[in-house]
């Protein structure tokens, strides 16, 4: 399991990968939370709650982190660890997962710069038996 | 994928397949090799894919534009204008993006460069100190969820209102600072709280506060009308309408993709999603971005103030003496009248990392500046110098009065933070007299001057073209970036 930043001129990309989804949707989350702060830094003290469904994988992944950027605003807060569950349903495929972190502090975080949005360019979702990727680009 | 040369700084991408009208790139030869390169090695993401994926779009009027500055973007390219007949076309939220109604103000000081050089340093402290920028910044204006509502209605007018700037700001802006037909209902909850705390926060990234010099004028006619001269001190704010902007572009990618289907209009990639521009969803969706709009501009309104506040008394100013110069974005979607053909159309014209360039005579012109055309603001690096152009005769008939907005990317962001370190870069910068504050360490190697491309060719094809004119060429004293 881990998480890739992939080269692009204007924006970047990022990747997650691991032996199933939850993993792979985990490993994105670090990916684009590692470009605005140092994840080794920012301690799991509080945990927000992301409960989404959406018509397909790829719609889930831009909904997961398109939402973990929306708490970062409205709550203040950074993510460096994440649990996830990721299910299909009859309505969809559905998520809930834990984000856990601690409002951000700009002396002992490293900022970086801040993600925008996760966006659908380049989002691709692959899962065999042991082995699953996720990625999409962010818009800076 | 072909183009056809129209000129040195005209090409068409021929009208094939699907294609309701050709493309049109209004660039030099050296700048369009990057992208034919990566057309022709068939990566996923390429910018010209993306004129032509425009050019499929119902109602499209004349051609797929593209300015100088093009480069890959979301849906359209960054640099990408679209004009869309009111009646049959389609509004698209790639033609806006995530950042609604990112833009420049400039601010032109009464102060000289001999005045503010030697305080320089202090100045930068200064700025650093009073405009919350980089990430997590929280704004000086407190709103609550009816304050938002207010923000969205009302534009820079309601900061202006509550005293974050004077009136005569709101006369040098786009729209005087307010587009009319916004609506806070047809904005998500969840973008207004995004907000609460972002109001009047520069953010990070590409934005930035600079103090500049004009160095030189090249147009003295738009020049003494913009009431701007050599030696003079202006500040430029680039930023847009923040995490309310971005969430809105979230929140309705997925509504236009249900509307793409419901409409039965072919989705030829996810962030090119659309509806009618008559649809109750095409109106919904314009209603939230012209909210996002005023978002903006409000933003722009109380950092105004901001940086007033900060250089007025260091300089024993009047405060209003710091006056805005002119206020305009480069991510929007407007309804405009234009010349097509010899007839005056009502249409709705996007444009994506364009800023709007209405040249002599446009009644949307403040009146100061009707008889030259509005300023226009081309953003360079830390490093290099910024530009003021205006809208021409040639740019209204050929591109709907549109004009570049920035030099663009060359390298990616990993790839300049491998070559270059932050505090090198920093000391260069130095060494060239710029004094740099920012946010972020890391942000610094990622914005250095040599991971962008090189400004003047981009102004040389913009002006090349007789799109927009030159104006005057300012460099940087003082850089605060986010």
């Amino acid at each position: 399991m881990a998480y890739e930043i992939l080269e692009h001129t204007a924006d970047v990309g990022v990747r997650g990968t691991g032996p199933d989804l939850a993993t792979a949707f985990a490993e994105a989350a670090r990916g684009m939370f590692s470009l605005m702060v140092a994840l080794e830094a920012v301690a799991p003290m509080r945990t927000m709650q992301v409960d989404l469904t959406a018509d397909s994988l790829e719609g889930l992944l831009v909904a997961w982190l398109g939402e973990l950027l929306a708490q970062k605003d409205i709550e203040g807060l950074v993510f460096s660890r994440f649990c996830v569950a990721v299910v299909q349903g009859e309505r969809g495929w559905m998520l809930r997962g834990q984000a856990h972190g601690e409002p951000l502090d700009v002396h002992r975080h490293q900022p970086g710069v801040e993600v925008k949005a996760a966006t659908y360019y380049g989002v691709r979702v692959e899962c065999t038996n042991d082995h699953a990727m996720v990625q999409c680009v962010l818009d800076l | 994928m072909e183009l056809r040369k129209l000129d040195d700084f005209a090409w068409e991408l021929p009208k094939t397949g699907d294609m309701r009208v050709p493309g049109r790139i209004f660039a030099s030869e050296d700048l369009l090799r990057p992208l034919l390169d990566e057309a022709r090695g068939g990566q996923e993401w390429n910018a010209l894919e993306q004129v032509r994926n425009v050019a499929c779009l119902p109602g499209i009027v004349k051609a797929s534009i593209a300015m100088a500055d093009i480069h890959p973007g979301y849906g359209f390219p960054i640099g990408g204008v679209g004009a869309f007949d009111v009646h049959d076309g389609v509004v698209a939220m790639g033609g806006v993006g995530f950042d609604i109604n990112c833009g420049v103000r400039v601010l032109a000081t009464p102060l000289s460069a001999k005045e503010v050089g030697p305080r320089k340093e202090e100045l930068a402290d200064r700025l650093f100190g009073g405009v919350p920028a980089g990430l997590g910044s929280e704004g000086k204006l407190r709103l609550s969820v009816e304050g938002i509502d207010d923000v969205l209605v009302k534009g820079a007018r309601y900061a202006v209102g509550k005293g974050f700037g004077v009136p005569d700001d709101l006369r040098f802006t786009e729209e005087e600072g307010c587009m009319a037909d916004a609506d806070p209902a047809a904005v998500s909850v969840k973008a207004k709280q995004r907000q609460f705390r972002q109001v009047g926060t520069l953010g990070s990234g590409n934005h930035y506060l600079e103090v500049q010099e004009v160095v030189e004028i090249m147009d003295r006619a738009a020049a003494a009308a913009y009431g701007i001269e050599v030696g003079q001190i202006l500040v430029a704010i680039h930023c847009g309408s923040r995490a309310l902007g971005h969430q809105i572009g979230q929140d309705y990618l997925q509504e236009l993709e249900r509307a793409s289907r419901k409409y039965a209009i072919p989705i030829r990639e996810r962030e090119l999603v659309c509806a009618p521009i008559r649809s109750p969803e095409g109106q919904r969706y314009l209603s939230a971005v012209a909210a996002g709009v005023n978002c903006a501009f409000a933003n722009r309104q109380v950092i105004a103030h901001l940086v007033r506040e900060a250089i007025a008394p260091m300089f024993s100013l009047a405060p209003e003496r710091i006056r805005t110069l002119y206020d305009v974005g480069h991510n929007n979607v407007k309804r405009e009248r234009h010349q097509v053909d010899g007839r005056e159309r009502e249409l709705l014209v996007h444009r994506k990392g364009s800023t709007r360039a209405f040249g002599p005579g446009r009644p949307e012109n403040p009146e100061p500046y009707r008889a030259v055309g509005h300023p226009v603001f081309v953003g360079g690096t830390m490093g290099t110098a910024s530009y003021i152009l205006r809208g021409t005769e040639r740019g209204m008939s050929e591109v709907f009065g549109s004009g570049i907005h920035g030099a663009g990317r060359a390298l990616s962001r990993s790839k300049a933070k491998r070559t270059w370190h932050g505090d090198k870069v920093l000391k260069d910068l130095a060494g060239k007299g710029i004094e740099v504050r920012a946010h972020s360490a890391r942000g610094i190697a990622e914005e250095a001057p040599g991971a962008y491309k090189d400004v003047d060719l981009v102004i040389q094809a913009a002006t090349g073209s007789g799109l927009n004119a030159l104006v005057a060429r300012v460099v940087p004293l003082v850089c605060v970036k986010g």
